[in-house]
């Protein structure tokens, strides 16, 4: 495709119980990931920790079009996206605290969420390094003969990796069905893409591929929703990858360490920027058609708090894992001879 | 018992392993048209097709990511290096990939791959194409690591590597893959992962090797034998999980003890099994152990140079009497 223009944000076919599901995905990583700032300073989230405030839409409206037997795979701010894809709020805040309950059991942390019951292959902390591993999940559905697709998403400061390139090459000369999505936030940390990226628009990299590609906004999950339905009936129907870039921006700093603003952005432009949060631009959206009230909206949000507030409950009372958990988990001991039942009970 | 070539027996254990299990496929730079750029592969592309064994672009990082994300999903990619020299591209994919991925995701997702291809120095090759990765790979919680002197021990671990539901690594050799030996044509010889192999009996000392170096030790105890010296050449077959049981026991059958191997001196394998012997044998030693092993150099061009760096049959007699204090 080419250069594709936002022209109809709002797609009239699309009903207002989808807008109304979408809306309620990002108010919930929303206040799930405020809560996520708050434990932080409170030392029950430690090590790194990037949170996804302000890029909700980008996960949000990509994920929704997807079918349960798709993959997804991503980066270290994978919070947003894991709960997008209907991973518990539970088992990620569990695992955010480092406790037993947590879906990576604890090992993981907040870089490395996985859900084998929703397909979600994973948070993966090193840029550029999971790009890889999709046309991996790519080339086995192709080799499967299956119609599934897989879905990865990275930060635009993956675009300057080899790994980004030696992947897209192969995606593109192998037909394979992925779909890489671009979440152009603007900074790789501190570095503003203009300072790493010796071409701006980052969608036309995959020019160098012959690979389908296109643009769109990123704070408007229908616009976000209808791109990545294109591409996934692209990747589906005629086993072509797509690179899609999507331009969002972060509220927050890069991680819990850093700054808001005031080092490299500045306060004004980020300021400029919230005033097109994703989620009150959708809020809106349904509001000037008189599909939400002020009310509905508060009630939806009181019931997204009280969840978070569960899984927060939840997490703070599940036990560390056991000190034998140390060495578990470093090694599987089946083959591909072991019989089926006795994989499950090793697990 | 047929004789066949090193090369031919990691082809068959391929084949075997292909025809056995739809999920394995080869995937490397020139297995398919080319037929290996040492002929491991020779006749796989023809016999499997296209879609099982899979010529990539001169994309290390690259393809030993595609495999690991197909072994995320189910699938069992044998994953070639030209040579593990290659695969220093790659070794991100390696170790923080398919090393960590079963435990970072607690226990979900493990990754059933095996990458392969010759390691260390063949012939005036010099610097880049020269080296021994071992100690790097064997370092690594996750990993097993597997290198094979023989080809019986080569076909019978890549096929049990293959089966595996780890990642395993296979080190094997440029200089080996001519070599011949007696396997059994059999497509059930499958060698425990873990587990050395006494490759020659004796009494007044032991070498302790792998790899290639195993010729290089059997070499050294024919010789030794002519001045009556008889030796026990422990293959350690297997460098993670390494099998500290034979280690032990040879060195408390004959007090003495040589370690061998093809790499670098500092933080080599040699040194672990030291550290092991030092632990369980402090009492059981009559000499302190000898390690042989390249000079601390760069691999050199030039022939002399490049004989000298090498470890071989003479530097490893030498460490034998040394550990018999006869020089």
């Amino acid at each position: 495709m080419a250069k594709k223009k936002q022209d109809s944000p709002n797609n009239q076919t699309e009903d207002t119980g989808v807008r109304r599901e979408l809306l309620r995905s990002m108010l919930l990583q929303r206040r799930f990931e405020e809560r996520c700032a708050e434990a932080y300073a409170l030392g029950k989230i430690g090590g790194f920790c990037h949170l996804y405030i302000g890029q909700e839409a980008c996960g949000t409206g990509a994920i929704s079009v997807l079918r349960p037997d798709d993959y997804v795979i991503t980066t270290y701010r994978d919070h947003g996206q894991a709960l997008a894809r209907g991973m518990s709020p539970r088992g990620v805040m569990a695992e955010l605290f480092g406790r037993i309950d947590g879906v990576s059991r604890g090992k993981g942390g907040s870089m490395h969420l996985f859900d084998r019951n929703v397909n979600f292959l994973g948070g993966h902390g090193i840029v550029g390094g999971h790009v890889p591993l999709a046309a991996g999940v790519g080339f086995a559905i192709k080799y499967r003969g299956g119609d599934q697709v897989c879905l990865c998403f990275m930060g635009e400061s993956v675009v300057n990796t080899g790994a980004f390139h030696e992947a897209l090459n192969m995606a593109a000369l192998w037909k394979l069905p992925v779909v890489f999505i671009i979440e152009n936030n603007r900074y790789g940390m501190g570095t503003a893409l203009e300072r790493a990226s010796s071409i701006h628009d980052i969608y036309t990299r995959a020019a160098s591929y012959d690979m389908p590609r296109g643009v769109v906004d990123g704070q408007d999950v229908m616009v976000v929703r209808a791109a990545v339905q294109e591409a996934i009936d692209r990747a589906r129907g005629e086993s072509l990858p797509t690179l899609l870039e999507v331009r969002t921006y972060r509220f927050m700093g890069h991680s819990m360490s850093d700054a808001v603003s005031g080092t490299y952005r500045t306060k004004e432009e980020l300021e400029e920027h919230i005033k097109r949060d994703p989620i009150i631009v959708l809020r809106t959206q349904l509001q000037q058609e008189g599909e939400l009230t002020d009310d509905e909206f508060a009630k939806m949000d009181e019931e997204l708090k009280a969840i978070v507030q569960d899984a927060w409950d939840f997490a703070d009372q599940s036990p560390e894992p056991p000190a034998e958990a140390l060495f578990e988990d470093v090694l599987v001991d089946t083959t591909s001879d072991t019989p089926a039942e006795a994989a499950v009970a090793a697990d | 018992m047929p004789v066949i070539t090193y090369r031919d027996a990691l082809n068959q254990a391929i084949r075997e392993e292909m025809q056995r299990d739809d999920r394995v496929f080869l995937m490397g730079e020139e297995v398919a048209v080319y037929q290996g750029a040492y002929k491991v592969s020779k006749g796989l592309l023809q016999e499997f097709g296209e879609m099982r064994v899979v010529d990539t672009p001169i994309t290390e990082l690259g393809f030993a990511g595609v495999g690991v994300g197909a072994a995320m999903v189910g699938l069992r990619p044998v994953i070639e290096f030209m040579t593990w020299n290659f695969a220093l591209l790659a070794i991100d994919q390696v170790v923080n990939a398919a090393a960590k991925m079963l435990y970072m995701s607690g226990g979900q997702y493990n990754i059933p791959i095996v990458f392969r291809g010759p390691n260390g120095a063949a012939l005036q090759l010099s610097g880049q194409h020269s080296q021994a990765w071992e100690s790097w790979l064997a370092h690594i919680p996750g990993l097993k690591v597997v290198a094979p002197g023989t080809p019986y021990d080569a076909k019978g671990l890549l096929k049990s590597a293959i089966r595996d539901d780890n990642p395993v690594i296979m080190l094997e050799g440029e200089m080996l893959y001519n070599t011949k030996g007696e396997v059994p044509n059999d497509d059930e010889v499958l060698i425990p992962i873990g587990k050395a192999e006494l490759k020659r009996e004796g009494s007044h000392a032991s070498i302790i090797t792998h790899g290639k170096m195993i010729l290089v030790a059997l070499q050294a105890a024919d010789q030794l034998a002519k001045e009556g010296i008889n030796v026990d050449v422990v293959d350690l077959r297997t460098l993670r999980p390494i099998d500290i049981d034979a280690i032990v026991s040879t060195v408390r059958k004959t007090n003495r003890a040589v370690v061998l191997e093809e790499g670098w001196e500092i933080s080599g394998i040699g040194a672990q099994v030291v550290d092991y012997i030092q632990r369980e044998c402090f009492d059981d030693l009559d000499a302190p152990v000898v390690r042989v092993h390249q000079a601390d150099v760069p691999m050199p061009y030039a022939k002399n140079l490049e004989r000298a760096a090498k470890p071989d049959a003479a530097k490893t007699i030498a460490a034998v009497k040394k550990v018999m204090y006869m020089e």
